[in-house]
C-alpha cells in the first residue's frame, strides 16, 4: 500500500505542477456554475429564470448537470495518466521497480480520483445555496454526491483503460470519449432490442436506470455496485494492459 | 552472477536477440558492443525485467527474470538510453521518490539520497526541477537513480548517448567510479566507450554474441596477419624498399616519426622482425624501434561485422 500512496502522490503533485490539472479543474467548475444558474438546457431547473421551482428538482438539476460535467472532466483528468508516462518514456522507471502493476493502476487511480473528489467537493456551495434558500435534506445532497463520486470513478477508471492502450493523449481521450459515450449509450440500445436483452442493456448503462436514482436522493446497493464493478473490471484490464507490455 | 542460456527474443517475425548465452561474474564490468539494432538494448530490457524473452533464460543469482522479476528489480538499477525523468519534480523530491520506490524506508532513503547527489555531483541543483536542467545534468540524474538503491547489478543503455566530449569523459569517470560497488552492464555503439571502461566486452551484430573476450583476447584472436610498427632513421623511399626485400612483407602506412625519423606499418602473413631488422640495417637505416602493432578495437568490430556479413 506504501507504494500504491508513494504513486498517488507523485501523480498529484504532477497534476498540481502542470496547467493542465488547473485548466481542468477550472473548466470542470466553470461548467457545472454556468449550468447550475442558466439552465442553458431549458430544463427548468436553473437556479435563476423566472416560476416558482421546487428546490428538490432544482438540486436535481444540478446533480443532473454535474453528473455530464463529471464524465467530461474525469476523460481529461485521465487521458495523461499512463500516455505521458509512454510518451515520456518515464514509465521503464516503473516497469524496473519492485511494483506490481496493480499497485501502478490503483496509485495512478486514486490520484486522480482525490483530485476530481476535491473538485467536486468545490461545488457544494451551490447544493448549499438550495439548502439555506430552499427545502431539500442532507441526505439528498448526499447522495447526489455519492452518485457523482461513483460515477466519477467508473469514468476514471475507463480513461485510464483507454490511457493505457496509447502513447498519445488525444488518442486516449478519443478512446475514452467513445468507450463512456458506449456505456451511456447502452439504455438507447436497449430500448431497440426485445427482453431480456433490452433489460440487460439498460442495466449495463453508465448512467440513466444508474445514476437518476442518486440525483433524486435515493441510495440503492445495486447502483452503488454496478459503479463499483465498473471501475474494478477497468482496472483490471488496465493493469493486464500493464502486464503484456513484457511480452512485447 | 548472471547467467543467460540460448536467450531469445522476437519481436513479430523478426529476432532481436537469438541463442545468447553467456556468464557475468560478480564485480565485473562488461561492455555490450554492436551497431544500432545490434540486440543490445533488448538483451538489457530482458536482464532487468522489463521485458519477457520469447525462449531461453536467464537467472541473476539464481532467480529468474521471468518468475522472480519482483525481487530481482530490487536488486538491480537500470539507466534507459533516455532517462526516465519527471521535469516537473525537483532533483532531490525525484530521487528520494525512486529510492521509496525502490524499497528504501524514508530514513535510508534520505541518507541515499544526500550520497547520491554528492557523488553525482548534482546537489546544486537538488532544488531544481529537472526540466530546467542541462543534458549533463540530466543524464548524471538519470544514473543517481539507477545507483540510489545501492543495487547490486548496474545496467547501462548508451550512458554517453547525446553527450558533448566535456560531459562524456566526465560520465565515463563516474561510471569507472563505481567499478567495485556493482556488476555492472553497459551498452554502446562507442568502441572506445567500452575500451576504455570494462574488463569484458561482447560484440554483437544481428542479435547474436559475435566475439567476447578482454579487449587484449579479442586483439589477439583477430589479428590474424602480423602487424610490425618500424621506426627508422632513413628516407621513406630507402624504408620501403628495405622492406620491400623481405618476403610477404607489405606496407601498410607510413607517417613522419620523431627527430627526423620515419614510422611504417608492415604486414605479413608470419613474423617478419629479425628479417625486418637486418634488411633496415644492411641497408644502412639507423633502426630505432621495432615493435608488434597493437591491434584496435574498431578494426576488430570492422572485420568481424564484415566477417559475419559475408557469410
Amino acid at each position: 500500500m506504501t507504494k500504491v500512496l508513494l504513486i498517488a502522490r507523485r501523480e498529484l503533485g504532477a497534476y498540481l505542477r502542470s496547467p493542465a490539472g488547473y485548466i481542468i479543474a477550472s473548466l470542470m467548475l466553470l461548467l457545472d456554475g454556468i449550468l447550475f444558474y442558466l439552465d442553458p438546457f431549458r430544463l427548468g431547473r436553473g437556479a435563476l429564470g423566472r416560476g416558482a421551482k421546487l428546490s428538490s428538482d432544482v438540486l436535481e438539476g444540478f446533480f443532473f448537470n454535474a453528473s455530464g460535467v463529471t464524465m467530461l472532466a474525469c476523460v481529461l483528468f485521465s487521458m495523461r495518466l499512463l500516455a505521458e508516462e509512454r510518451q515520456t518514456g518515464t514509465i521503464v522507471l516503473l516497469y524496473t521497480s519492485p511494483v506490481s502493476e496493480r499497485e501502478v493502476v490503483l496509485g495512478k487511480y486514486l490520484s486522480a480520483l482525490a483530485l476530481f473528489a476535491v473538485m467536486t467537493l468545490l461545488t457544494v456551495y451551490m447544493p448549499a445555496l438550495i439548502f439555506v434558500n430552499g427545502k431539500v435534506s442532507i441526505g439528498h445532497i448526499l447522495s447526489g454526491y455519492l452518485g457523482l463520486l461513483l460515477l466519477g470513478s467508473a469514468t476514471l477508471s475507463i480513461g485510464l483503460f483507454a490511457s493505457s492502450l496509447t502513447r498519445i493523449q488525444v488518442l486516449a481521450a478519443i478512446l475514452a470519449t467513445a468507450m463512456v459515450a458506449l456505456m451511456l449509450l447502452l439504455w438507447v440500445i436497449g430500448q431497440a432490442t426485445d427482453e431480456p436483452f433490452s433489460e440487460v442493456l439498460a442495466s449495463l448503462a453508465l448512467h440513466n436506470r444508474r445514476f437518476l436514482p442518486f440525483q433524486k436522493g435515493i441510495v440503492e446497493v445495486a447502483n452503488v455496485g454496478y459503479y463499483l464493478a465498473v471501475s474494478y473490471v477497468f482496472l483490471l484490464a488496465t493493469s493486464k494492459v500493464l502486464e503484456s507490455r513484457r511480452w512485447r | 552472477m548472471i547467467v543467460a542460456d540460448r536467450l531469445t527474443k522476437f519481436y513479430g517475425e523478426r529476432p532481436a536477440i537469438q541463442d545468447l548465452s553467456f556468464t557475468i561474474e560478480k564485480g565485473q564490468v562488461v561492455g555490450l558492443l554492436g551497431l544500432n539494432g545490434a540486440g543490445k538494448s533488448t538483451a538489457l530490457r530482458i536482464l532487468s525485467c522489463l521485458l519477457l524473452p520469447t525462449s531461453g533464460r536467464v537467472t541473476i543469482d539464481g532467480d529468474d527474470v521471468v518468475t522472480r522479476a519482483h525481487e530481482i528489480r530490487r536488486r538491480v538499477g537500470y539507466l534507459p538510453e533516455v532517462p526516465p525523468l519527471y521535469p516537473e519534480m525537483t532533483v532531490q523530491g525525484y530521487l528520494t521518490f525512486v529510492a521509496r520506490l525502490k524499497g528504501l524506508s524514508a530514513k535510508s532513503a534520505a541518507e541515499r539520497v544526500a550520497e547520491v547527489l554528492g557523488a553525482m555531483s548534482i546537489a546544486d541543483v537538488a532544488a531544481d526541477p529537472i526540466g530546467t536542467l542541462s543534458l549533463g545534468y540530466r543524464q548524471r540524474v538519470g544514473l543517481a537513480q539507477a545507483i540510489v538503491h545501492r543495487p547490486a547489478l548496474l545496467i547501462l543503455d548508451e550512458p554517453i548517448l547525446g553527450l558533448d566530449p566535456v560531459q562524456i569523459v566526465d560520465m565515463r569517470q563516474r561510471i569507472r567510479a563505481l567499478r567495485g560497488e556493482h556488476t555492472i552492464l553497459i551498452s554502446s555503439h562507442i568502441l572506445s566507450e567500452i575500451s576504455q571502461t570494462c574488463d569484458r566486452i561482447f560484440v554483437l551484430h544481428q542479435g547474436k554474441i559475435v566475439a567476447q573476450g578482454t579487449e587484449d583476447e579479442l586483439s589477439a584472436r583477430f589479428a590474424s596477419q602480423a602487424r610490425v610498427v618500424v621506426e627508422a632513421r632513413m628516407s621513406e623511399a630507402e624504408l620501403t624498399k628495405a622492406v620491400g626485400t623481405v618476403a610477404g612483407a607489405t606496407v601498410r602506412s607510413t607517417k613522419a616519426g620523431a627527430e627526423g625519423t620515419v614510422e611504417v606499418v608492415v604486414e605479413s602473413e608470419r613474423d617478419v622482425r629479425e628479417e625486418l631488422s637486418r634488411a633496415i640495417v644492411g641497408a644502412g637505416g639507423g633502426l630505432m624501434c621495432l615493435r608488434p602493432a597493437e591491434v584496435e578495437l574498431e578494426s576488430i568490430f570492422v572485420k568481424l561485422t564484415r566477417a559475419r556479413e559475408a557469410a
